[in-house]
């Protein structure tokens, strides 16, 4: 199973296993990740996910979609060039260590 | 109570009264009415039985099927090629029906007609747009929380749950200060007119005409003042994006679905508080927790209870075989607490990840309003904890019915100020 770091904004990192096949975000949820709150449930509607990416991986990354695009700009923390919403990201066997830092607020 | 329930081969339902339709043969069988003031009063005990009784149970009262465990109602949500909003989402098949008004852009069409008027409303509720009104909103709840306080004593519903969200949502979409006291109505009517046609619907309907007016007349241009959400919504007419005609149709989505929700909503939550002290003293402790507490009201409640689905072709949920044209009743409610899913579903627990619960929906057309709902909750609890020490029931409390929105239509509550 790919294996995937969580950091904290005070530094903290957790290392979690996540299923090919789920999403960033479901990965964080399960494991009670504080950081990640997916208001909406992964359905694209509520930028309560947003992570930082480490930024040498963006470009492996499936592309950004409109609806994303949109919904980052209007994200609690800062829109970086490395931002990226959790639910639209569904892990492959090449997100294996992966480092995403999470946001200071997602509200 | 008059309901019964039946599992195939167990010896067939001894019903008070005979159901209307036939089962489907080796489907479980309920003949339960959720559309009835006995379930209304006390929906969990038969939430339970529908969830036991299998993936998929046939309702013979009304001919529909039901879903009401988590996985199932989630997998409905997000089929729509198979379980479609088209033929309406009451009980109502628009297929063999004429609604009873010009269907909703949004809430009643599928891909990809959905997706182009869908986007109108996913930019004007968008988190950008909301963040612009969580100031004004925000020092409205608190306004409000002052109010109460002086007043000790006071109806939750109408002086707290109905009157914060009246006094923010009409002046952001920009409506008249005249008739805004059609809007409660003429949701009321929209909500009723899902379910069957029984006394609830009819009643609403009877008296439907001033409100149909008044909000026909809110949604055009002219009436509505520029800058609000409403506006919003027609400018994007001038690109061509939508017609004229849609715009006005897409300012009705959000006064049929802007205001009762949240009423519901805000009074789900006050009555958890009230009746659960230790999450109210969390809550009190740490009022940033407003937002959870809300949303875990949402979950516990389910202020929306039922949507409906239609079939388009046949398909198998469990081992029962639906037909086509097939009406599919989603419990969100029974989902937001099946244990299947959910640890201890039955407890209002203000700390619970509540990430996934289906009271806003799911999928394509879940509640493009989420935001500003969690906006107005956040802001009114947060507000009533700061100012707030104890929050307690001093009264009988009546329960409004509706067929699709689960609430109160009297909380006697008194709540006392710090030290």
């Amino acid at each position: 199973m790919p294996r995937v770091t969580y950091v904290h904004p005070n530094g903290e990192r957790e290392e979690l296993d996540v299923a090919v096949g789920m999403s960033l975000m479901q990965g964080a949820t399960s494991h009670g990740v504080a950081g990640i709150l997916a208001e909406c449930g992964g359905n694209a509607m509520c930028a309560t996910c947003h992570v930082y990416v480490d930024p040498d991986r963006l470009d492996t990354l499936p592309p950004i979609s409109a609806d994303e695009d949109a919904l980052l700009n209007g994200a609690a923390s800062e829109r970086r060039s490395n931002s990226r919403l959790s639910c639209q990201l569904v892990v492959m066997r090449d997100f294996d260590g992966l480092v995403v830092s999470l946001p200071e607020r997602q509200v | 109570m008059t309901h019964d329930l039946s599992l195939p081969g167990a010896g067939g339902a001894e019903s008070v009264r005979a159901p209307q339709f036939k089962a489907p043969s080796g489907a479980p069988v309920s003949d339960v009415d959720p559309f009835s003031i006995e379930f209304f009063e006390d929906p969990h005990r038969i939430h339970d039985e529908l969830r036991e009784a299998g993936p998929v149970v046939w309702l013979g009262r009304h001919g529909v099927w039901a879903v009401a465990r988590y996985q199932e109602v989630h997998d409905v949500l997000h089929d729509w090629q198979t379980f479609c909003s088209g033929r309406g989402v009451g009980v109502s098949d628009f297929a063999k029906e004429k609604p009873w008004r010009p269907p909703s852009l949004v809430l009643e069409t599928d891909p990809p007609e959905h997706d182009r008027a869908r986007a109108v409303l996913n930019r004007v509720l968008s988190p950008a747009a909301i963040r612009e009104l969580r100031a004004r909103v925000t020092a409205a709840a608190e306004a409000k929380a002052r109010a109460l306080l002086d007043k000790r004593t006071f109806d939750a519903i109408p002086d707290l749950a109905r009157a914060f969200p009246l006094s923010v949502f009409p002046d952001a979409v920009g409506l008249r200060q005249d008739g805004r006291e059609h809007l409660l109505p003429y949701a009321g009517l929209a909500f009723n007119a899902f379910g069957p046609d029984n006394e609830l619907r009819r009643r609403a309907l009877d008296a439907a005409a001033p409100h149909i007016a008044w909000v026909t007349e809110q949604c055009r241009r002219e009436n509505l003042a520029p800058g609000g959400l409403g506006a919003k919504v027609h400018a994007a007419s001038d690109t061509g994006e939508i017609t004229s005609q849609e715009a006005v149709l897409l300012v009705r989505s959000l006064l049929t679905a802007g205001i009762d929700t949240t009423v519901n909503g805000i009074g789900a939550a006050i009555y958890c508080l009230a009746r659960f002290p230790d999450q109210w003293r969390k809550l009190h402790a740490d009022p940033s927790l407003a937002r959870s507490a809300f949303e875990e009201a949402v979950r516990f409640e389910s202020p929306v209870q039922t949507f409906f689905r239609t079939t388009t072709c046949p398909v198998r949920i469990g081992d029962v075989e639906l037909g086509e044209g097939q009406k599919v009743l989603m419990f969100l409610g029974a989902a937001n607490r099946d244990p299947r899913r959910w640890e201890n579903p039955d407890a209002y627990d203000i700390a619970r990840r509540t990430s996934g619960h289906v009271g806003f929906g799911s999928g394509l057309h879940m509640c493009v309003g989420q935001l500003l709902a969690r906006l107005e909750g956040e802001a009114m609890l947060g507000a009533l904890a700061r100012s707030a020490a104890s929050i307690e029931i001093t009264g009988t409390l009546k329960r409004a019915y509706n067929n699709t929105l689960r609430g109160l239509e009297s909380l006697p509550i008194t709540i006392h100020s710090k030290g």
